[in-house]
């Protein structure tokens, strides 16, 4: 086969093994999502009861968690990671979406989780503290079941918000999906097919699951 | 004047009204009583259009209420209604919640409007409300705002549909009296109501209705003192 | 740490960032205009509109919802190139906010519909208020208070979104940082600032609801 074969074979359409590259990208959207989603939501957590019991932590935790939500994260991205080779730390694409995404989130939920706690209404910690709980007893056994309860809705919005946005990350070079599609586009010029395939990857993770969630927050309405 | 002619009303399989015939002549006032579920708001809602009817015809003022060819719009402009629940509009002050039927359904200029509504709430009392949101004000308040609103359209009728039964006891007189005040003006009402002896006071005739057919039709007086059917003093001699 | 700030090149870009932060609060603006619009109308769709209608209107509304913004911008930038359709950076942009905009204000208005009450409407109507007019005069007004706070999110959210544009070629406050940036090489210096007039940015629109909404909603 001659050269100029091959490259016409290169620039020719959407082959089957790019599925393949495809799904790798996709498991790499995934790993970096629930890495974030996960230490994020519970540095959140932390950060939401810090803001419920201390007006100083309102002020100082809350001006700085108010920054992740009113800088586009894009932004948030490509600041940080060009300021740690300032610091002589270059950092890898990954543990730079990695580090910006997780404190996004936490700010998300931050916000979430102090009204999750909120919505526990005082009598009811009165009433458990009376019967002798201490203070995190009153936390495991009554706060957290019906806080996380009256938070989960939210709380599932802000984690599949993170799993879209994780598309930003494709910014910094890291080999996410929506960057292994540019690629692809690049090469097949068939971008139409491509952009429908990895919209209807994220849509099968965030539909259901948002359906699932209003599902329960309903049931858990006319309990 | 407004004309039943034999009037069948059915939700699903339940009848609620069975051949309805009844007419209210220019300047009279027919006040409707009978149980809860007999058939008396619903007659209301059939006379302004708000329910379809499936047998018979009604008219008002020689127009065919529910045929095809009738501008819904314009014959509800002759008809006023109010509700057991005020409905006020909670976004506009107490003077637009009046004015803005005027305003974009009669297209009066914004200053006759505005006149329009001043005047008809100083009639039922409300002159000194104007600029006030209807949620301040008391449940009866509202309800007179309501039928200000409605005055405001300037229609030939109006229909009241237990205007004082969501009302705490102590406002239900305020609200009576401005029906009152509109029967000396010689406004042909419809009032299915409660209050008995408001009834009997006030109107020229009471129309005893029961599972959906009139069982006594009679002046006011005689109704109340002196029912002739079974059904009726039954039911007098519960809510008397 | 052998690294030296250079402030100066910013600086002297400070008046393009400004200008350029306009093209963002105008690109939000106008996406959140065409948002509402359009959110409304899939909203009556959706509640009221016959099977094909209220269909479309879903489809548009979970599209929106369940994909990447990033991909409903290079949707509208190649995607519809696949069709011959080329649209400006700018096209691209406001098209993109717009549809996701929209999907996420339509449930917003959606719920804030299902919350007024049915006898507001009846009430309006025996007035001989025409339905249209009673949408427009009785029912939607008390909507927009209902959903005013979402509505304020939404806002913000699209002018976070707009910085998007940067990745189709769109020289809005983030666009032009980028370009700027990589013309002086200062990208850190550049981005602070740019991270700076975002915050303020999103901090004028807060306070400017706020004002706007005791201006508005006086009961």
């Amino acid at each position: 086969m001659s050269e100029s074969a091959n490259a016409i074979q290169f620039f020719t359409g959407f082959r089957f093994s790019d599925l393949g590259f495809l799904a790798e990208a996709a498991g790499n959207t995934l790993l970096i999502s629930v890495i974030s989603i996960s230490i994020g939501s519970v540095l959140g957590c932390l950060f939401g009861w810090a803001l419920h019991v201390s007006v100083l932590a309102r002020y100082l935790l809350g001006s700085v968690l108010d920054i992740f939500r009113s800088v586009p994260l894009i932004i948030q991205l490509l600041l940080f990671f060009n300021f740690f080779p300032i610091l002589g730390l270059p950092l890898e694409p990954f543990a730079a979406g990695c580090i910006v995404l997780i404190f996004y989130t936490s700010a998300l939920v931050a916000q979430v989780a102090r009204g999750g706690i909120e919505a526990v209404p005082d009598s009811m910690r009165r009433a458990s503290r009376s019967l002798g709980m201490s203070y995190l007893q009153d936390m495991r056994y009554v706060v957290w079941p019906i806080g996380a309860r009256a938070m989960l809705p939210a709380w599932t919005g802000v984690a599949l918000g993170v799993l879209k946005d994780s598309a930003l990350v494709s910014v910094l070079g890291y080999l996410e999906l929506l960057r292994a599609s540019q690629i692809l586009i690049t090469r097949t010029q068939e971008p139409f097919i491509i952009l429908a395939i990895v919209g209807a990857f994220y849509f099968a993770l965030s539909y259901p699951i948002g359906k699932l969630s209003a599902r329960l927050e309903q049931r858990w309405q006319y309990d | 004047m407004i004309e039943l002619n034999s009037v069948n009303k059915s939700f699903g399989d339940l009848q609620v009204l069975k051949g309805i015939d009844l007419s209210v002549a220019k300047g009279e006032v027919l006040s409707v009583i009978g149980a809860s579920g007999s058939g008396k708001s619903t007659m209301l809602y059939c006379i302004n259009a708000l329910e379809q009817i499936q047998g018979g015809s009604i008219s008002v003022d020689g127009l065919d209420v529910h045929a095809k060819s009738t501008d819904i719009n314009k014959l509800r402009q002759n008809i006023g209604m109010v509700f057991q629940q005020w409905n006020s509009f909670p976004h506009l002050t107490v003077l637009d919640n009046v004015a803005l039927a005027p305003k974009i359904v009669l297209k009066k200029s914004a200053d006759e409007a505005r006149s329009i509504a001043e005047k008809q709430l100083q009639h039922v009392g409300l002159g000194d409300k104007l600029d006030t949101y209807p949620t301040r004000m008391s449940g009866g308040q509202q309800q007179r705002l309501a039928i200000a609103r409605a005055l405001a359209m300037e229609p030939g009728y109006m229909l009241f549909d237990e205007v004082t039964s969501a009302l705490d006891p102590e406002l239900v007189g305020e609200v009576l009296d401005t029906l009152r005040l509109l029967r000396e003006d010689g406004m042909t009402m419809i009032v299915v109501t409660h209050e008995i002896n408001f009834a009997r006071d006030v109107s020229d005739r009471i129309a005893f209705f029961h599972q959906g057919v009139i069982e006594e039709l009679a002046p006011a007086k005689e109704l109340v003192n002196n029912p002739q059917r079974q059904r009726t003093q039954q039911f007098l001699s519960k809510v008397l | 740490m052998d690294y030296t700030f250079h402030w100066r090149p910013v600086i002297k870009a400070l008046p393009d960032l400004f200008s350029a932060a306009l093209v963002t609060l105008e690109a939000a603006v106008l996406s959140m205009l065409l948002g509402i619009i359009f959110g409304l109308a899939l909203a009556m769709m959706r509640l009221y509109g016959n099977r094909p209608l209220s269909l479309f209107a879903t489809v548009w509304i979970e599209l929106a919802r369940n994909t990447p913004a990033l991909l409903q911008l290079f949707f509208f930038g190649f995607g519809l190139g696949a069709f011959g359709w080329h649209l400006t950076p700018f096209t691209i942009v406001l098209c993109g906010l717009a549809f996701n905009n929209a999907g996420y204000l339509a449930e917003n208005f959606r719920g804030g519909f299902q919350a007024i009450p049915a006898p507001q409407y009846k009430a309006a109507r025996c007035l001989g208020m025409s339905a249209t007019q009673t949408y427009i005069r009785i029912i939607i007004p008390q909507v927009f208070r209902l959903v005013y706070y979402p509505m304020t999110n939404q806002m913000v959210w699209a002018v976070l979104m707009s910085s998007l544009g940067m990745l189709v070629g769109f020289r809005e406050l983030s666009g032009e940082t980028q370009f700027l940036a990589s013309n002086t090489f200062r990208l850190f210096e550049f981005f602070l600032v740019a991270a700076v007039f975002y915050y303020l940015l999103v901090k004028l629109i807060l306070f400017a609801a706020h004002i706007l909404s005791r201006r508005l909603f006086t009961y």
